[in-house]
Parts: structure tokens; sequence; C-alpha cells
């Protein structure tokens, strides 16, 4: 009795500090919303005291100059990015996770040591390269780098999907007279795109938050979070608030209502 | 895609010219992407390396004079050490914070979170939905000098540093956590996932008590998710600068500040790329002993 009652306690208690460690990740979210519907402008003291509700930044997301122009071009260079790694990195995931050749080794560490870089050294290095190289920053230094920087991330998602794949459903498919394009086109592909897609959602998430490797390679180009970073230091315009609250309330449903034939399913 | 495509052209291929296709197969499919880390991260890091030997009295204007300058690195060090041990403290702090913090949400999460268990994983995931800039300006309106957990500390007569808690050492660690936790709650999640909750029964029946069930058998085997979250979280955080730079003042600046002001706003390519140079080699080095030490070798 009394070790069921301790037991009792006892999952409680990791669920409880469970749910306030969560609750601490989930603070600045809130803040973030109650920013957005302050009525304040740009210079005013970045706090919440004095609070006054408006609804007037949601009606005008992009009402600040420079912010519209900042968040497409973001979205275009996550978009670019994303597509450039999840193709490369993909076409990487299958050499090594369906093929064994010399130089195996060698070519996992040059996966993985980007990953084991800090991002400072990785757009520190890129920038001594464009400034040896005479390349002129901006839109198109921004891709490279973050089709560098995602394609490590996206090769160790699908790499781990391929993984998790049975063999034998392939062979199967060649036994049934399907050659290796169809075979691919109809059964690997389909099976392994939950993996891709997983790998193309992180890409586009790594690239459009990206600060640190931007930062040394934009020239004078302002991606969102470059805006962020220059908004911080001249006063926060509250349209950055209503953007991030709108993009953490998007994301979040979206991700939802994907989970939502899951719980179904367990109900059942 | 074509590379695939042309495979593909050879059906029907007689089995003793499967061997050769086979061979040269994964080269060509490692070529785009490999060719890629190559030229944008290997050669970077070669050129970085070649910068840091550079004259330091050249200027980006007039071009930098190759002089194999080691004494860059002297320099670097002798002015810039406290710095990187700075840097190097923060982040082992907030990695230490972060495991302590992450471990029970992620254990709850995995053992204890049934039907809840992918909704609680996607609201750790959550926060990163907003641009983490604009989460670490929220933590200056909550640390400000007249936010709630200011004025909440000063009635408990919590004593803080200057009065204060924005623009100090705790600011600055604070955000460091928020910012990288969610690196080492995954991580954890996916090991202690596989942990079967039947072991932890059994070593109870065998009469475990609470604290050894969790020392002997979850602790060892979810080894693998503490070390990869320790890196996870350790790397980023040893080369951050924005959270010194938005919650701190040049007291809590960590050297990823000087790497950065020296390449963009001094301009002074030599010194700058000899310390980024030193931070990678540490981490590098740190990250290989830790890796030995912990004797889990497929990491990531």
């Amino acid at each position: 009795m009394l070790h069921r009652l301790r037991r009792w306690v006892a999952d409680r208690w990791v669920m409880a500090i469970g749910l306030i460690v969560l609750l601490y990740l989930f603070v600045p979210i809130g803040v973030v919303a109650a920013m957005s519907f302050r009525d304040a402008g740009r210079n005013a003291p970045y706090t919440l005291e004095n609070y006054k509700f408006t609804w007037a930044h949601w009606a005008d997301p992009f009402g600040a100059a420079g912010i519209g122009h900042a968040f497409w071009l973001s979205i275009a260079i996550a978009a670019l990015a994303t597509l450039g790694a999840v193709i490369l990195g993909t076409l990487m995931s299958f050499a090594l996770a369906r093929h064994s050749f010399r130089g195996r080794a060698a070519t996992n560490t040059l996966i993985f040591l980007p990953m084991a870089t800090p991002e400072i050294v990785m757009g520190s290095s890129l920038l001594a390269l464009f400034v040896a190289a005479g390349v002129q920053l901006g839109f198109w230094t921004i891709v490279i780098a973050h089709v560098m920087f995602c394609l490590s991330f996206v090769v160790v998602t699908v790499k781990a999907r391929l993984a998790g794949l049975d063999p034998r459903l392939q062979e199967a498919a060649m036994d049934l007279y399907a050659n290796e394009v169809q075979t691919f086109l109809r059964v690997t592909l389909p099976l392994v795109m939950p993996g891709i897609v997983a790998a193309a959602l992180l890409s586009f998430s790594l690239s459009f938050d990206d600060f640190i490797v931007t930062n040394f390679n934009s020239g004078s180009v302002v991606t969102f979070p470059m805006f962020v970073w220059g908004a911080s230091q001249r006063g926060i315009p509250p349209q950055i608030n209503v953007i991030g609250t709108a993009m953490f309330v998007i994301s979040f449903l979206v991700v939802l209502i994907g989970q939502i034939p899951n719980l179904r399913r367990r109900k059942a | 895609m074509s590379a695939l495509g042309h495979v593909g052209g050879s059906t029907g291929t007689p089995a003793k010219l499967e061997k050769p296709r086979k061979r040269w197969l994964p080269y060509l499919l490692l070529l785009p992407g490999g060719l890629w880390l190559i030229l944008f991260f290997a050669v970077p890091a070669i050129q970085l390396f070649a910068t840091s030997l550079y004259d330091p009295s050249g200027s980006l204007e007039e071009g930098y004079a190759m002089t194999w300058q080691f004494s860059n690195y002297a320099d670097a060090a002798s002015e810039y050490l406290p710095h990187f041990m700075r840097s190097l403290g923060y982040a082992a702090l907030t990695t230490v914070i972060c495991l302590l913090l992450g471990y029970p949400l992620a254990y709850a999460i995995a053992l204890k979170g049934g039907r809840w268990k992918n909704l609680l994983l996607i609201c750790v995931i959550a926060p990163f939905f907003t641009s983490f800039l604009i989460r670490t300006l929220a933590w200056k309106v909550i640390l400000s000098d007249n936010g709630w957990v200011v004025t909440t500390l000063d009635a408990l007569h919590v004593p803080l540093p200057d009065g204060r808690l924005l623009a100090t050492t705790p600011a600055v660690i604070a955000g460091l956590v928020y910012n990288f936790l969610p690196f080492m709650v995954l991580p954890l999640y996916a090991s202690l996932e596989k942990l079967d909750p039947r072991l932890l029964e059994a070593a109870g029946d065998l009469y475990a008590r609470p604290v050894a069930r969790f020392t002997r058998v979850a602790l060892p085997l979810s080894m693998p998710g503490v070390v990869a979250g320790t890196l996870l979280t350790f790397i980023p955080a040893a080369g951050d600068y924005i959270n010194a730079q938005l919650l701190g003042t040049n007291r809590q600046y960590m050297i990823g500040n000087v790497i950065q002001s020296k390449f963009l706003r001094v301009g002074d390519y030599p010194n700058a790329a000899a310390l980024s140079f030193t931070l990678m080699a540490a981490i590098l080095v740190l990250v290989f002993v830790y890796v030995r030490r912990a004797g889990t070798d497929e990491v990531l």
C-alpha cells in the first residue's frame, strides 16, 4: 500500500516537473503574443508596463517599413535552400543507406562535421572564402550557405527513414516484374516520403530562422531575422510580434491537424 | 534525380554487369552533395585558417599579405582568453541546467505521456515556430527591471546582483538555457522512448529503490541520448553571441561577440579568423574526447 502511494507520488512528481519545464518554454511565446496587441509604437520602452490593448497591428502586419520585404525574402531563401538541400541530401542518404563503398567513413565525417561546428565558425569561414574569391555577398551567398548547413540534417533524417525500411518490399516489387524505375517511383519513394517531408520542414525552419550564418554572408540584403536584429538596436516595431505570433499559431495548427488521424486511431 | 533515372535505363542487364554498375552508383549519388560540402564547408575552413595567418596590418580594401603570422594566435589567446573561458563556462553551465530540466521533461513524455505523447512532443518543438530572436527579445521584457520576475524576487527578498536581472550573467544563462533546451529534450526523448518500461518494473520487483531504478537502469540505457543532447546544446551555446548581446552587457560578452564584431564591424580579419579557428579546434577536440569517454560512437 505504502509502496503504491509512493509510486503514485513519484509518477506525478516527474510529470509535474515536466509540465513546469514545458510552461517555461511557452512563457516567451505568451509575451510575444501580448506585445503584438500592445498599443505603443516602436520607440516606446519594450515592456508590458502601462499596457493598452489594440488590434491595429494585426490589421496591418506588414505596416512597418521594410518588414514585408524582409519576410518574403526569407521565405524565398528558405524555399530555395530547402529544395537544394533536400535534393542533394536525399541522393547522399540513398548512397549511404543502400550501398557499401570505399570512403564511407570519410563521407560520414564530412556530413557530421557541419553539425559539430558552431554557426559562427561556418559563417565566418564562408565569409573568409567569399572575400578571398571576390564574390559579391547577397541573396545567392545566403542560399549557398543555407543549403550547406541544412544538408547534413537532411541526410541524417532521410537516412534514418531509409534504414527503417524493409528491403524485402523492393525485392517483392522486383519479383512482380516492376523495373528499377517503377520500383523506385512506386515503392521506395512513397515509403521514404515521410522522411523527406520531415527533412524539408526542418530545413525550411532552420533556414528561415537563421541569423548567425546569414549575418556574415548577407552583404546588404536584409532577411527577416536580420530585420529583427536591426530593430532590436533601433526600436522594435510591434508588427514583429504580430508576425512572430502568427507564425507560431499557423505552424502549431498545421502540425496539430496533422496529428488528428493519429489520435483517432489510438482511441479506436 | 537524373542520376537515378540513368540507372533505370539499364534494366535487364545480365547479372555479371550488375557489380561494376553498382560500384560507381554510390559515388554518383554522393557527388553533388559531397562537392557542396567540400566547396562550402571544408574549403572555407581551410581559407579561414589561411586568413588567420595573414599579416594583420593589412586591411580589407588594400588586401592582406600571407606572412604565416602564427603570432596572431598568441595575440588572440593573450587578449581574449577570458572571453574563451567565459564561453566554455557559460556553455557548460547551460548544458548542465538543460540536462537537469530536460531529463524530467523527456522522461515524463516518453514514459508517462501515454496518449498525449505526440502532443507533448509537439509542444517541445512549438517554440521554434517563432523566430528565436523574437523569443530572446521577449526575455528582455520578462527580465526587465520592472517586470514581474524582478518584482516577485524583490517581494521575496531574494538578493539580486546589482538589484536587477537584465544585463547580468544569470539573464544570459537563462536565455541560453531557454534557446537550447529543445536540443537537449529531443535526443533524450528519442532514447528514453526506446526504453522498455517493463525493465523499470522488473527492477522495482527486484526491490530496487526508485533512485537505484533511475541510476542503474534508466540513466545507463538513455546514455546515447544524454551524449547527443549535451553535444547539441554545448556546441551552439559555446558559439552563441545573441544572448550575451541582447540580455547581457560587455561584461558578459562571449567569444562569439568578439569574432562577430572583429569580422563585421572592425574588419580585422586575421585576428578574427584566428579566434574563430581556435574556437572550432577547441570544440572539435572537446567533442572527440567527450564522445570517446562516453563510449558512444554512433552519436548522430
